[in-house]
């Protein structure tokens, strides 16, 4: 079988117009598909920065929130009501929103504070430069190292300015797992500074952070809450919120599905069609072949390998391709949200397999169809 | 006499329905045997390919039988005849159906590939049918750098790749100039026939005739007669 695999592949490599056409289709197909899907994954985990960079096991939040940009004030009891719930470890309120910061030169930049619970100080970031502790000096802030660092004139430690007309001094530099979607800086500091700086209405919880005993207690807890009027949700639930509204209530989902369906029409379109024409410009040598001998099923597997082989190529330089602009793109474009997941990975692999079976599907039909009575025919 | 290698009987082969309907082969019987060189001639549409097809397992009569060193052809399974085919005979094409992408020497190999032999072992077998051909030197070539008498005993090497103990060989001169397929058919004469081969050739050639053990003519679906041998299929019956 090796042998009919080898004389496959020659017939195919070595004809090496066709085999480039179909290998640029292919590839051009599964760097589309990638770049479409990788695109949305990054846009979706940025969605959940927060979430996935505060890193609570369950949150509890008012049963509209859709995203964790979008808070609503939650009143003080609710803390107190969740810490009372059986099987809750701790819980703490965090205090997510937005301030202007007025930079050096005048001009103002909206920044995302996230003010973290005074006592614990739970899902602070990593500091990359100076003390947590500095958090409760003196309008102490510390600001998140990432691609939208430079929108507040890359600080340094001891670096002034400004938030909602409130004197801000910078104690730490930070780093956190996910920057956010919108394209705005991030300010850690104390729950209590962060309500002070930032007006507010009425109620000024945004969520409460609870860590359960156990898994077990989490239905318990989500029904007591749920019992408060209030929502809870684990980590990985509120991300699938998030990403769902995304995906559903944005119009962003679907956009790029579309543009991930066409890009699979156009790799389907080009590699189908000139894997078809590649196997009817060899029919007369399958049907030479059946003359000789060789059964319908060799030829059904020298097809198969031969679009096997291609897809399977075209798609590792598709993904090399798309690692590669987009590695490109990240160094001149920081903001760039693609994320390449596996996920990304499988279904473009998905898609070419069915690129492969749908052009093969043909040139089989056509092969298995030839008789090696025409052959003689001429 | 002894056991013929092919033997057929009351063949019949028509194509289309209806009034589209074409009888190519109207009850025709015949005897091949090895060491024979055997012709098959006639005008264009007598029929001439269709009985080489049929003679050789690749298209199913609607009636008769042929029989293939004894065992009866059309009532193998299309995997067992596919079998029968790779190991029995061998065909060289009117338009050889050399594959441009493979070296000549590639080209040989293909039947050896098909018996499941590996592929440099193939490759190294198929130099030594080269060289019986006289094209050992372009081994490495592909076919296209290749002349057409060239390429014809190229598809020649690569029918006696599988040590066939038939070879079947559709029109070997048509695409070649007088001396070449001549030069060509005559080689094959000297080289190839042996006395535990069987040739066929379908021909309109008559400058190759002299190579001939036999010559039967065919007309309209009927073997007609005889250019040269013994009796005609016909006269036997009568």
């Amino acid at each position: 079988m090796k042998g009919i695999l080898k004389l496959a592949y020659k017939l195919l490599v070595n004809d090496k117009a066709k085999f480039t056409a179909l290998l640029v289709g292919i590839t051009f197909a599964v760097f589309l598909m990638i770049a479409m899907t990788s695109l949305f994954a990054g846009v979706l985990k940025r969605g959940s920065a927060t979430v996935i960079n505060l890193g609570a096991s369950m949150w509890v939040m008012d049963p509209a929130v859709q995203t964790i940009a979008n808070t609503i004030g939650m009143p003080d009891y609710v803390l107190d009501a969740v810490r009372s719930i059986p099987g809750v470890r701790y819980a703490v309120p965090v205090y997510s929103g937005g301030a202007l910061v007025k930079l050096r030169d005048g001009t103002y930049q909206y920044a995302t504070v996230v003010g973290l619970d005074d006592t614990s100080l739970f899902g602070r970031p990593r500091l990359l430069e100076g003390r947590i502790e500095d958090i409760y000096g003196e309008n102490a802030f510390i600001v998140v190292k990432d691609p939208e660092f430079p929108k507040l004139e890359n600080p340094r430690i001891g670096t002034e300015f400004e938030v909602n007309d409130h004197r801000g001094v910078i104690v730490g530099i930070a780093q956190v797992t996910s920057s956010g979607l919108f394209g705005v800086p991030t300010l850690y500091t104390t729950y209590e500074r962060a309500l002070q700086y930032i007006p507010n209405p009425r109620f000024t919880i945004s969520y409460v952070l609870v860590e359960p005993k156990n898994p077990a207690d989490i239905a318990n807890i989500k029904q007591q809450v749920q019992a408060l009027g209030y929502l809870a949700l684990t980590k990985d639930e509120f991300m699938a919120r998030i990403s769902d509204f995304y995906m559903y209530q944005t119009g962003m989902g679907m956009n790029l599905l579309i543009m991930t369906v066409m890009s699979f029409i156009i790799g389907l379109s080009i590699s189908g069609q000139t894997f078809y024409t590649f196997v009817l410009e060899n029919l007369e040598k399958f049907g030479a072949l059946k003359a000789m001998g060789a059964k319908s099923r060799e030829l059904i597997i020298m097809i198969l390998f031969q679009a096997s082989f291609t897809a399977l190529t075209g798609y590792g330089l598709g993904i090399g391709l798309c690692s590669l602009t987009t590695a490109l793109a990240k160094i001149r474009l920081p903001d760039y949200a693609a994320l390449i997941t596996f996920w990304n990975l499988q279904l473009a692999l998905v898609m070419v397999v069915v690129i492969t079976a749908v052009s093969s599907y043909f040139g089989v039909l056509k092969v298995l169809r030839i008789e090696p009575f025409d052959i003689f025919r001429g | 006499m002894a056991a013929p290698a092919i033997a057929a009987t009351g063949l019949v082969k028509w194509f289309g329905e209806g009034e589209a309907k074409t009888t190519a082969l109207r009850e025709v019987s015949l005897e091949a045997y090895f060491g024979e060189m055997l012709y098959i001639v006639g005008p264009s549409g007598s029929g001439k390919t269709t009985l080489l097809s049929v003679l050789s397992g690749i298209l199913r009569p609607n009636s008769g039988s042929v029989s293939v060193e004894g065992a009866d052809i059309w009532n193998m399974s299309s995997d067992h005849l596919a079998d029968f085919r790779l190991h029995k005979i061998g065909f060289v094409f009117q338009d050889y159906h050399l594959f441009p992408r493979l070296t000549t020497a590639e080209n040989v190999a293909i039947p050896l590939i098909l018996k499941r032999q590996n592929w440099n072992g193939a490759v190294a077998d198929a130099h030594k049918y080269l060289e019986i051909v006289g094209l050992k030197s372009r081994a490495d070539l592909p076919p296209v750098k290749l002349s057409g008498g060239e390429q014809q005993r190229v598809a020649i090497a690569r029918a006696m790749a599988g040590q066939p103990d038939i070879l079947i060989m559709d029109e070997p001169t048509a695409s070649l100039d007088g001396d070449t397929g001549h030069s060509i058919v005559g080689f094959v004469h000297k080289n190839i026939l042996n006395e535990k081969r069987c040739i066929l050739i379908v021909t309109h050639d008559s400058r190759i005739y002299e190579f001939a053990t036999r010559i039967l003519k065919m007309e309209d679906g009927r073997l007609t007669g005889i250019e040269r041998g013994a009796e005609t299929e016909e006269a036997k019956h009568e």
